[in-house]
């Protein structure tokens, strides 16, 4: 018997876990995955709980529902991964592999920036990257009074890059509703250029953050949190001061990863791009937020990875090249607000451009533009998410590869 | 999008970042520093160096990247590159500037 085990159950593993069950012969292969909880989360609801939009309930389930029979599930906390030994020590007990497939994400890392992770940290700080900063976020903003609100993320990369920005949008939508806009003044701080840092988002998109009247403050690196002041400093010693922090901070790979000596600087794993096989070994494959590929860190990402993924531990086995396939294929919808969204649909090559999508021409979903049908998508992505994606079934008409068919590339 | 300097086309995005690291070379960097209003010192092109080794090894940029290079501390990086450093030193440098997918 064979072991293929894969570590961690959140989006990614949880597609491999589906895909590689009806691919690889029982008979041969016992197929494990470890995750140490046993709540799986809805990521991209974080971004809605703290608006009353989604309750708790919504952005959470089971994590062992979502894997299929015959594979085994461990849950338990993975201390190290031995690459040379071709094992993996967990919390009590050693599994040995053939074939390994690191899917253990990233997550947010406070304590990089000084003074974030605070006194303050969870009163007037908060991320909305964990279930617990999103619920505490939610808890604060149902009764508060107004003020400074400031949403800011440290470096990239973090994951789905468009986050913050999307929370600053539905910010301005609720507070609209709450009927307390005028009491709230709203800036956006990012460490890049601008709020849009591709040319066609840029054009197309600018005006919204004027039209939201939401200040943007751009360069900004932020050197700590200072909470007696209620302020971020940046290296320049440039100050932004908050009554209320939303911050995306450092994203970084899991621990284990830099246990094992096997992340760069932020423990993300070094992965070709386009096979997802790991630089330093080659029975170790490597998908969705734990690699170090530049591509955004989004579930639909992954998705896409998770076909190719597949395909190529199954020439793995059967000692055949590799496809070089996955093309950084990404597949977003963007919140802006007042129940309008965009879609974006982007490559490792081709930034995000005007168009229709999946259908050339028709459509139904804008490429780059606000819509309301866009919002449904987002809504529905939840639904794709649970019922679908986690399942690693295809989305109709949505290829692996992006295609520029009803794109304007000019 | 074409750009021409130190009398060499070289393929620019539209915020004139070079899109082929392998057009850069030493002439492209000073006029594009002088550009920016910097005369470029060794300090300068040991930074741009380690900027480039970093994007081909897929490292992504940030500040804080900088405070663990070894290379220089940040004060140092502010003073070298005015203004944003990371932005200034990326186009100096030939390489994407840091971003984000929209
Ligand atoms: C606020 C927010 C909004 C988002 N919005 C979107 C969106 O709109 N669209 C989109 O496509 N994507 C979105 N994403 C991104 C998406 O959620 C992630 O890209 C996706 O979940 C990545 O999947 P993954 O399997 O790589 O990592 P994860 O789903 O994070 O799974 C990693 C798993 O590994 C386990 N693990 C890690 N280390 C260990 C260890 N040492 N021992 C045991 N287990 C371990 C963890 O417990 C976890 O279950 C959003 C993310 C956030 C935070």
């Amino acid at each position: 018997m064979k072991n293929l085990v894969i570590l961690g159950a959140g989006t990614s593993g949880t597609m491999m876990a589906n895909h590689l069950v009806s691919k690889l012969p029982k008979k041969e292969w016992q197929i494990t995955i470890v995750d140490q909880y046993k709540t799986h989360y809805y990521q991209p609801g974080f971004l809605f709980l703290p608006f009353d939009i989604y309750n708790e309930n919504q952005v959470k389930k089971v994590g062992k529902k979502f894997i299929p029979k015959g594979v085994n599930y461990v849950q338990k906390k993975i201390e190290q991964i031995f690459p040379k030994e071709n094992k993996v020590e967990l919390e009590d007990e050693t599994l040995n592999y053939d074939i390994l497939i690191v899917a253990t994400g990233c997550k947010i890392a406070p304590q990089e920036t000084e003074g974030m992770k605070g006194e303050n940290w969870h009163k007037s700080v908060f991320d909305f990257y964990t279930f617990e900063g999103s619920l505490a976020l939610r808890n604060k903003l149902r009764d508060w009074k107004g003020g400074k609100m400031v949403v800011h993320f440290t470096e990239m990369p973090i994951k789905c890059p468009v986050a913050p920005l999307e929370f600053v949008f539905l910010a301005d939508s609720y507070f609209t509703k709450k009927g307390m806009r005028d009491k709230v003044d709203l800036t956006y701080v990012t460490p890049l250029g601008g709020a849009f840092t591709k040319p066609k988002a840029t054009a197309a998109l600018s005006h919204l953050m004027k039209e939201k009247n939401i200040k943007v403050v751009t360069d900004f690196n932020i050197e700590r949190v200072d909470n007696e002041k209620n302020q971020i400093v940046d290296y320049a010693d440039t100050t932004v001061d908050f009554d209320l922090l939303v911050t995306v901070p450092t994203n970084m790979g899991d621990e284990v990863i830099e246990r094992s000596g096997m992340g760069d600087d932020l423990n993300f794993v070094p992965t070709h791009h386009n096979t997802l096989q790991s630089i330093d070994n080659e029975n170790i494959f490597v998908i969705g937020d734990a690699t170090n590929v530049p591509a955004s860190k989004a579930g639909s990402v992954a998705h896409f990875a998770s076909e190719t993924l597949t395909d190529n531990i199954l020439l793995y086995i059967e000692g055949k090249p590799l496809k070089e396939e996955f093309d950084g294929h990404a597949n977003c919808f963007i919140e802006t607000g007042k129940n309008k969204a965009l879609l974006i649909d982007f490559n490792y090559k081709f930034e995000p451009l005007e168009g229709t999508f999946p259908i050339a021409g028709i459509g139904p979903l804008k490429l780059l533009k606000e819509s309301i049908f866009n919002h449904w998508g987002k809504l529905a992505f939840r639904w794709i998410y649970w019922n679908m994606l986690l399942k690693g079934i295809p989305i109709p008409m949505v290829s692996r590869n992006m295609s520029l068919k009803g794109k304007k590339i000019n | 999008m074409d750009l021409n300097i130190a009398g060499i086309r070289l393929d620019v995005t539209e915020d004139g970042y070079l899109t082929d690291l392998s057009q850069w070379n030493k002439e492209i960097a000073i006029e594009i520093a002088k550009e920016n209003g910097i005369e470029l010192t060794d300090k300068h092109w040991e930074v741009l160096y380690w900027i480039q080794d970093q994007v081909k090894n897929d490292v992504a940029l940030s500040v804080r990247g900088i405070k663990k290079s070894g290379v220089l501390d940040i004060k140092e990086f502010y003073e070298l590159f005015p203004g944003g450093p990371l932005k200034i030193s990326t186009k100096i440098a030939g390489v994407p500037k840091p971003k984000s997918c929209i």
